[in-house]
């Protein structure tokens, strides 16, 4: 598999999905620094693994489940302690699509 | 009216995405009370207030309720299943993430049969369990929508709560097709109790996926998304009008533009919402921080066989009772009813006299008072005292509903009691019958002799005045003979 090179378009296509702001400087190093990430799984998908099965977690004979018992939750108050601007009962947003 | 929704050489194809909130003591991922209608913001945590470090852990009765689902509709349980992460910024979801389920579904693939005039068969091509969003309070601008909001304040109670979101291909070919199956699918998940699926309340919604295309092709047109219709006639008559836009774009020879659609029940108007994202842009991968789920195929089956009648099922046997198929499907989609019904049935002995009265006097106290069968005091075991009378003769059809109505007043009355009391007993003894006879017929002579003139419909006042004679205690048929016996006499 030859390297993954990502253009600066990709590269803020990316950065506008997570809401980052970018300035040029800052598209060519994460442009940089993402493709050498990509270019890290690339070798990794060299192994030969053809007989080795897909899993997506270290322990695949898991089953951790949680019997459905409702506690109280936390205290409004608390809940609303570390909100940057709290209302009265809740979290408060700036507009949105505004 | 059943059938397709076809006009000017075109076809209907829509498909539905349908969310069911599950009705667990708890929710998805920590034990903060599943709830409606709580004070904004006391049902939270660290875990659906998304505080970092925090750790879902999955709820065993939301899994095993959304398999029971699964398995009425048919679909397969595979013996794993994962979750995964579902990528996009909005203030309805703290983590900016939302756990869902992706390429490992908890159910996949089934077929969802709707059976009556018209049948018709709904392939299901998955339903995967997900975390519910915050609510959005929006202060100022119009309620519910965001354009011209003064800003927000977001509630998490439902934040975290258990959704299991069913999918369906595009098999639906109407919009009435459309109503009909989710009246069903409402009904079948009632029946097995995993949620109220209230609509008003939000604990069903849907999505439908509309498109046309030419009769005969295989192919399908752009489709839009209709968003969250909140009863069976707003989804039944907005997919009617995006169904008419769509011919009316197609027809001056202009394209389908895929997108997300609010329909106005006010109005009838449909408006483009912006999308949260691009679709393709949700960027899933497997949820590392929950282990997968593995269903035991013993479990499975055990589930399979602890499941209780479904409506499907019930309208085959009512049906096969000898019930028209209206009543069988109203009983086999209201489960309460159907429980009275099944009830007052076995009390009754006999299938159709029982139907009769659920669907007449019973549903017109229901209706009337606003209440479910099982609220009213009118009990099975009190209204089958009640048919036992009229089927033995002892009282006619209009003492029947007098007594119905004292029933329904008085919880300590029964039939027999009232009957008694109120001298109901039908008089059915010919002297006593003859003498009302001929004290009307003696007081009447002008109709007499119109009916002896050749005027026979003069018989049914006659009647009138006779049973109005006997109190409405009069046997109605042996009235009716005694009547004509003397008349042409
Ligand atoms: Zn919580």
């Amino acid at each position: 598999m030859s390297d993954v090179e990502l253009t600066p378009d990709e590269v803020r296509h990316v950065a506008a999905l997570a809401r980052l702001g970018l300035d040029d400087a800052e598209v060519e190093r994460l442009g940089r620094e993402l493709t050498s990430i990509l270019g890290h799984v690339n070798t990794i998908a060299q192994l030969p693994i053809a007989d080795v099965p897909p899993t997506t977690h270290a322990n695949p004979h898991g089953d951790a489940l949680r019997p459905d018992a409702a506690r109280p939750g936390a205290p409004r108050a608390e809940a609303l302690a570390n909100a940057p601007d709290p209302a009265p009962e809740g979290f408060r947003v700036p507009p949105i699509g505004a | 009216m059943s059938g397709a929704w076809q006009r000017n050489g075109y076809e209907a194809v829509i498909g539905l995405e349908i969310h069911v909130q599950l009705n667990t003591a708890s929710k998805m991922f920590c034990a903060c009370p599943n709830r409606y209608g709580d004070e904004p913001n006391t049902n939270v945590c660290m875990v659906c207030l998304a505080h970092p470090g925090a750790l879902p852990v999955a709820n065993a009765e939301a899994v095993r309720q959304s398999a029971r689902v699964g398995l009425a509709l048919g679909c397969r349980i595979p013996a794993a299943s994962e979750f995964s992460r579902k990528q996009y910024f909005y203030p309805d979801s703290p983590k900016a993430y939302q756990i869902s389920q992706y390429d490992q579904p908890l159910c996949a693939e089934g077929s969802f049969h709707v059976p009556g005039e018209g049948a018709f068969s709904v392939r299901i091509t998955r339903a995967h369990l997900e975390e519910d969003a915050a609510k959005m309070i929006h202060a100022g601008g119009d309620a519910g929508r965001i354009q011209g909001s003064a800003g927000s304040v977001v509630d998490f109670n439902r934040a975290g709560t258990p959704l299991l979101e069913i999918v369906t291909e595009p098999d639906l070919r109407s919009p009435e097709d459309a109503r009909r199956f989710l009246t069903l699918l409402r009904a079948t998940v009632v029946a097995i109790g995993a949620s109220d699926c209230d609509m008003e309340k939000g604990s069903l919604r849907a999505d439908a996926n509309v498109s046309i295309r030419p009769l005969g092709s295989e192919e399908y047109g752009t489709k839009t998304e209709l968003k969250n219709m909140n009863s069976f006639r707003f989804l039944e008559r907005g997919i009617e009008a995006e169904l008419e836009r769509q011919l009316g774009l197609v027809r001056a020879g202009e394209a389908v533009r895929q997108e997300t659609l609010h329909f106005d029940p006010a109005t009838g108007g449909l408006t483009s919402l912006r999308s949260k994202e691009e679709a393709h842009d949700y960027r899933y991968f497997p949820e590392p921080d929950l282990l997968p789920v593995a269903q035991d195929p013993d479990d499975l089956a055990a589930l399979a066989g602890q499941l209780p009648e479904l409506p499907v099922a019930r309208f085959a046997r009512l049906t096969g009772a000898g019930l028209p198929e209206a009543t069988a499907l109203l009983l086999a989609t209201e489960v309460e009813l159907a429980a009275y019904y099944d009830d007052l049935a076995g009390r009754v002995g006999d299938a159709k006299v029982a139907a009769n009265w659920v669907m007449g006097e019973l549903q017109a106290h229901l209706n009337a008072a606003g209440i479910v069968a099982d609220a009213t005091p009118v009990t099975p075991e009190r209204l089958a005292g009640l048919v036992a009378l009229v089927v033995a003769g002892t009282i006619n059809q209009t003492s029947a509903k007098e007594v119905f109505q004292a029933l329904v007043e008085d919880p300590a009355a029964t039939a027999a009691g009232v009957v008694g009391g109120r001298g109901l007993a039908q008089v059915g003894d010919a002297d006593e019958l003859g003498a009302i006879v001929d004290r009307v017929l003696a007081d009447h002579p002008d109709e007499v002799a119109a009916f002896r003139g050749g005027r026979e419909q003069v018989v049914g006042f006659l009647v009138g005045q006779c049973m109005k004679a006997s109190g409405g205690r009069a046997d109605a048929k042996a009235l009716q003979a005694l009547l004509r016996e003397r008349l042409t006499a």
